[in-house]
């Protein structure tokens, strides 16, 4: 009976192993033949503009009559739109992470995270429209010279909607600070806010930095609340009161329209999206180098 | 009749709870001034519990509560007029294992200065530089005040913390188990140190090295399950004690 068992039980743990390793090596192609897709059609892209007109050009009209294929208005819409969303998110996320770590007793705590976390899980489309229908005319009480689509209202919105994750990835690297620091700066006739302050936050610090990068990376990707709200139109400025365009939006522009497989106005799909993703693998690389560094300090 | 008796803490029926589970019972003793006191006992019979009431850093754990009176220099510290925060002033702590900030050797040492109101300049460089010395870690430690502290050894960082509470130029110094996680070379120079030391500050130290509350106390307290057993000169407890139990610790009979 019982090495009839084990053997049928070896099996079993075998069928799965394979299964798993099939999954694993589906998945990492999945990948790379998205990375291959984009490479080669920006390949494609760059055998009809320069590289140099592309980072130095600033006009972005490849759906007009006369074409110019320079990024910097689609990047300075997305910066723009991110710089003001992280302003939002980085001070509002910090503080609740300080305040669910250090201050929030064992009882709220649980009440308050999940309910952070439930920010991060409406769908974009309603934040989206909450940046256009709301946000956008409220602001235009106080600036009424703003116009109907601009950076800024897609830009508190974004910066909202990450703020659980900064929050949430925060606290877990505040929560990891041994306790034997805070009795040290508590021995030492700290108040609260000076353990919490110079004291765990310092040594958080890689932590807290990888969930910043974390979320700035998501901003920059973030298409929806823009695409809705922000206008559809390149414009190399950093005036947050103006319709601009993020990277993210144009693909989507693009994309909706019927532009023609192979024509150039296609590639350009590609190449903008290359350089989204090379931003963002950037930032998520620093980000994981960052919380392995933090994870060393206390592991 | 009150004498201006030399006592830093009058403890009085000093009772203590972990939620409901008592981890002290009505301890009552005088701690002298400008003198070592050690506490004895085997692990677990309230030691660390008890000099952790004496700068209510006990406060910080939920569930944890204290009857009875902690007399500070003549002042109830449990008192609901006192702030926990300026007895912790007073009242210095040093761990069991060092517990270093994960930042400069200087840093380490100017926190407590600096949240106490010393701004940045010659004057908290000054502050760095004594207490450095005070801990005798200055030497070792000048060309490289700005290297992390977690680079040190054990037994450095351990001087480093002491130097890190003695910035804050407190009355007292707690010490729990300070050269637990130490070799024996480092262990011999914190000894040294508590001996200066305690020409200008009331020490107490935690041990469950016997050798040691003999080596370096001037009075010696030992705990059994919770409770004081015996409190004497350290002389009279490891030479003639008069509680069967203490002397069975101190002869290792048990614990
Ligand atoms: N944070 C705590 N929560 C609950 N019980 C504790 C805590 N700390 C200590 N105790 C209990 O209180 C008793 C005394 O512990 P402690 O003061 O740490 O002893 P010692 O320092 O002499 O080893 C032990 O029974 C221990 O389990
Ligand atoms: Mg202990």
């Amino acid at each position: 009976m019982m090495p009839k068992r084990s053997q049928r039980g070896r099996i079993g743990e075998g069928l799965i192993q394979v299964l798993l390793l099939f999954c694993g090596i589906l998945s990492v192609f999945t990948t790379l033949g998205i990375v291959a897709v984009l490479l080669f059609e920006t390949i494609e892209f760059f055998r009809e503009v320069s590289l140099v007109e592309f980072l130095t050009d600033t006009q972005w009209t490849p759906l007009f009559a006369d074409k110019r294929f320079g990024i910097l208005p689609l990047l300075s819409g997305t910066f723009l739109t991110t710089v003001i969303a992280v302003l939002v998110a980085m001070p509002v996320g910090l503080l609740s992470a300080i305040y669910l770590s250090e201050y929030a007793s064992e009882k709220v705590r649980p009440v308050i995270k999940p309910l952070l976390e439930i920010l991060a899980g409406i769908p974009t489309v309603v934040y989206g429209y909450f940046a256009l229908l709301f946000v956008t005319p409220l602001l235009q009480k106080l600036i009424p010279s703003m116009a109907g689509f601009n950076a800024l209202s897609p830009g508190i919105v974004m910066g909202i909607m990450i703020i659980p994750m900064i929050s949430s990835l925060s606290e877990d690297a505040m929560y990891a600070v041994p306790q034997s620091l805070r009795e040290a700066a508590y021995a030492m006739g700290s108040s609260k806010l000076q353990a919490a302050w110079r004291v765990v936050v310092p040594a958080a610090a890689s932590g807290i930095a990888a969930s910043f990068l974390l979320a700035v990376s998501r901003a920059i990707g973030e298409t929806m609340i823009v695409a809705i709200a922000a206008g559809q139109q390149p414009r190399l400025t950093l005036n947050p009161f103006v319709p601009i365009e993020t990277m993210t939006t144009y693909i989507v522009q693009v994309s909706l329209g019927d532009t023609p497989h192979g024509t150039i106005e296609y590639k350009t799909i590609f190449a903008v999206g290359t350089m989204l993703f090379v931003i963002t693998l950037g930032l998520n690389l620093v980000s994981r180098w960052l919380r392995e560094r933090f994870r060393e300090q206390y592991g | 009749m009150k004498t201006t008796a030399p006592w830093a803490f009058e403890i009085q029926d000093l009772n203590s709870w972990y939620g409901g589970r008592q981890a002290l019972q009505k301890i009552s003793l005088l701690i002298p001034e400008r003198r070592i006191t050690a506490i004895i006992g085997p692990s677990g019979c309230g030691k660390s519990t008890f000099i952790r009431c004496l700068n209510r850093i006990n406060d910080l754990i939920p569930g944890f509560r204290v009857e009875g009176r902690v007399l500070f220099k003549g002042q109830d510290i449990y008192d609901p007029t006192m702030d926990p925060v300026e007895i912790r002033f007073r009242v210095g702590m040093v761990f069991q294992k060092p517990n270093p900030f994960p930042k400069s050797i200087y840093d380490n040492v100017a926190y407590g200065p600096l949240i106490w109101g010393t701004r940045k300049g010659p004057a908290l460089d000054t502050a760095v530089e004594e207490s450095l010395k005070r801990a005798a870690l200055w030497d070792e430690v000048k060309d490289m005040l700005h290297q992390s502290a977690l680079t040190l050894s054990g037994g450095q960082q351990q001087r480093l913390c002491i130097a890190r509470a003695l910035a804050v130029e407190p009355e007292v110094l707690l010490l729990d188990e300070p050269c637990s996680a130490l070799d024996p070379i480092a262990t011999a120079r914190i000894e040294e140190l508590l001996l200066e030391l305690k020409k200008s500050y009331t020490i107490i130290i935690v041990t469950h090295n016997m050798q040691q509350a003999a080596r370096v106390s001037d009075v010696t307290g030992f705990f059994l399950l919770g409770e004081l057993i015996e409190f004497a000169e350290t002389k009279r407890i490891f030479t003639n004690p008069v509680d069967r139990r203490t002397e069975d610790y101190i002869t290792g009979r048990f614990g």
